[in-house]
């Protein structure tokens, strides 16, 4: 080219060579300087803004999620646990952007096609939307395997109850975020809740992940609780509740056992119960604890705390007499009855007959302010404090607002109120020896003990517990073969407006074996319609069936063996006489086919 | 001298940069392997629960109750059943 170019032009050009190089050079030079600045500020002065900015576009931080710790009762079975399922959700964008796919997942989803479609398009401006919470993983993986554009699934955790209604109220259940709503599920809700971790992954535009960096932080899992509930004694309970509730057409009832030497809850039952595994919003009415939340007035179970109040002040001694007859006494605008007209009663009698005159006496001379603090000792008025959401107090009115009639009333248990919890707390205080411990649910997790009344009082106030069980007591239905049985009924009438209805409470606190009492159990149905209202013909036969079993499950001694013997020679009289052979062995061999598969709610079952 | 001793740190310089390399390359690869050994060890735990969920509903007391006393015939001895051995 430069041979082409005209002679006379090269000595105009050569002229401004060295010009028009340093020129070029000094643009081309400052440019890589410009290069290399930038280069140099993006890499060294503003380095750790453009790789934030860069890692946002691909890294994330992902969480992983962690199960919720199990329940498990006093020997390990397993009362309340999670299991994995998975929830489908979709990119309602996405999956408006392929509009010919959705009959096919409206068909694997199981709902209208219509249905699903307005659906997303209400949300189109969304990213996220699930389609279906909590199914069955399989299901899920069904789903998923139609390879539509824009449908995930993520894993999350469901509680199961495998004891069903039985442990219901206790455990309470968990939220659709797998948060504790109500019971032990509610108070334990940090111990059992895991925390969830994070981990970095590189993901794709698809948000596929492609690559694992880097764990943020480990995912720790809830922690399992094993709770003082005996599984056994806790379905014994809930089967004879429910028997007695159905035979006297009983509007509801509650029954706990406490372990008097631990102050363990053993079991606790309500009825009406529900199904933990399906809560629906409907019956709020029984999802309350009623073992801890609703009052009950204690009636004659109070007699005993009276008698040790008497015992303790010295007003009166096990020899002390009163004269009850003519089985009426008339207090202020009151007249306070006695069934029948017992006549002259020692203290044990007044017990064993359940004499409100009697108690009506012996708290006579008792000071109020140290009658009530009397009281309040075993635990009447205040919250037991076991841990329970949702525990009720009580009513125990100071002295101050008591008129004329109040310590009369108090005595023979009305005017105030109390939960079947803490009445039986009260009751494990007089078996204890006094001792009064707060319930626990939690297993070794045993709360001090207060003395509250001396010891030989209340051993000797147990005593004639004792008599109440015995022939010519109150509850002889409550005896127990082998044992010697201390307690006490309680039939009152239930506060309505304007005074009392004719609707009953019925009410058996006991302790078994009398003589080292091993369980408190108080046994409290509401509103008996059919048959008796009489607690020693409602609630003292369930305290029976109950204790019987869990006496034999927890291996207590008997410590009555005589009537024991008594009754074996009797049935070895009868088999004298004519000997039944024996059952004929089992030929049938099990095939528990009739039994429906045990996960068939999951699926899981392998 | 000088020399040498430059040779010496440019290889160690490198050594230590392929180290480096090394070092991160093995801590992905560990950690593909923790991950998968923790989802490993999350299905078998998970799987554990699911068993025992399984066997606390096939041992539901209600269930055993109902199969002793219907299916074979179980129940509580009476009182002159019961055959008291002295100590």
């Amino acid at each position: 080219m430069s041979e082409r170019r005209p002679p006379r032009n090269r000595s105009r050009v050569g002229a401004g060579l060295p010009l028009r190089m340093a020129l070029v050079a000094t643009v081309l030079g400052l440019c890589s300087v410009a290069l290399v600045g930038r280069a140099a500020y993006v890499q060294l002065v503003n380095a750790e803004f453009y790789q934030r900015q860069g890692e946002a576009r691909f890294l994330r931080e992902l969480p992983i999620p962690t199960s919720r710790g199990m329940i498990t009762d006093r020997n390990g079975e397993p009362v309340a646990v999670s299991t994995p399922v998975e929830s489908v959700w979709g990119n309602p964008q996405e999956l408006l952007r392929h509009p010919d796919r959705l009959p096919e997942l409206a068909r694997a989803l199981g709902m209208p096609l219509d249905e699903l479609s307005s659906r997303l398009s209400q949300r189109s401006d969304k990213e996220f939307y699930y389609l279906k919470r909590r199914i069955n993983p399989d299901q899920a993986k069904a789903i998923l395997a139609l390879n539509i554009p824009g449908v995930f699934s993520q894993r999350e955790f469901k509680r199961f109850y495998p004891q069903g209604e039985v442990m219901s109220h206790v455990l309470g259940f968990t939220n659709v975020d797998d948060r504790g709503q109500e019971g032990l599920e509610l108070a334990f809700d940090e111990w059992l809740r895991g925390k969830p971790g994070s981990k970095r992954v590189i993901r794709d535009r698809q948000g596929r992940i492609v690559e694992n960096i880097d764990l943020v932080k480990t995912a720790e899992p809830g922690k399992d609780l094993t709770l003082s509930i005996d599984r056994r004694i806790q379905f014994l309970a809930h089967r004879e509740l429910r028997a007695a509730l159905e035979r006297h057409k009983a509007a509801s009832g509650s029954m706990v056992v406490l372990d008097v030497a631990t102050g363990e809850v053993l079991a606790m039952v309500n009825l009406p119960a529900f199904n933990p595994n399906a809560v629906s919003g409907g019956n709020q009415d029984a999802h309350r604890n009623r073992a801890v939340t609703d009052l009950v007035e204690p009636g004659s179970t109070m007699k005993p705390i009276t008698v040790a109040a008497a015992l303790n002040a010295g007003t009166a001694t096990l020899n002390s007499r009163f004269d009850t007859s003519p089985g009426t006494l008339a207090l202020g605008r009151y007249t306070i009855r006695d069934t029948h007209n017992y006549g002259v009663l020692d203290v044990t009698g007044i017990i064993r007959k359940s004499s409100n005159i009697g108690s009506v006496k012996l708290a006579e001379p008792l000071p109020n302010q140290y009658f009530y603090d009397f009281i309040r000792g075993f635990g009447y008025g205040s919250p037991p404090k076991s841990g329970f959401p949702g525990e009720a107090a009580g009513v125990l009115p100071p002295p101050a607002r008591w008129s004329g009639s109040s310590k009369a009333t108090i005595s023979y248990g009305y005017g105030l109120s109390a939960t079947p919890l803490q009445i039986a707390q009260a009751y494990a205080a007089l078996g204890n020896h006094g001792r009064l411990i707060t319930p626990t649910f939690v297993k070794g997790q045993i709360n001090e003990a207060r003395q509250v009344v001396p010891p030989h009082i209340a051993d000797q106030v147990l005593k004639m517990m004792q008599t109440v069980t015995e022939p010519g007591g109150t509850a002889t239905q409550a005896a127990i073969l082998g044992y010697h049985v201390a307690g006490k009924t309680g039939t009152a009438r239930q506060a309505a407006a304007g005074g009392y209805s004719r609707r009953y409470t019925t009410t058996f606190a006991g302790l078994v074996p009398a003589t080292n009492p091993r369980f408190a159990a108080v046994v409290v149905i509401n509103d008996p319609q059919a048959g008796s209202y009489y607690a020693g013909l409602v609630s003292a036969p369930v305290f029976r069936s109950v204790m019987e079993d869990a006496l034999r499950l927890m291996d207590v001694p008997p410590d009555d063996i005589e009537t024991w013997l008594a009754a074996q020679a009797a049935g070895e009289a009868k088999r004298q006489a004519g000997i039944k052979p024996l059952p004929a062995p089992l030929e049938e061999d099990f095939d528990d086919l009739a039994i429906p598969p045990a996960m068939s709610a999951t699926g899981g079952s392998p | 001298m000088s020399r040498v001793l430059l040779v010496a740190l440019i290889l160690a310089c490198v050594g230590s940069a392929i180290a480096v390399i090394y070092a991160r390359y093995s801590h992905r690869q560990l950690f593909v392997e923790l991950t998968r050994l923790e989802r490993e060890r999350d299905e078998l735990n998970i799987e554990f629960g699911r068993l025992q969920l399984e066997q606390a509903t096939w041992a539901e007391a209600n269930r055993i109750d109902q199969l002793a006393q219907q299916r074979i015939g179980m129940k509580f001895p009476e009182v002159d059943d019961i055959v008291v051995v002295r100590p």
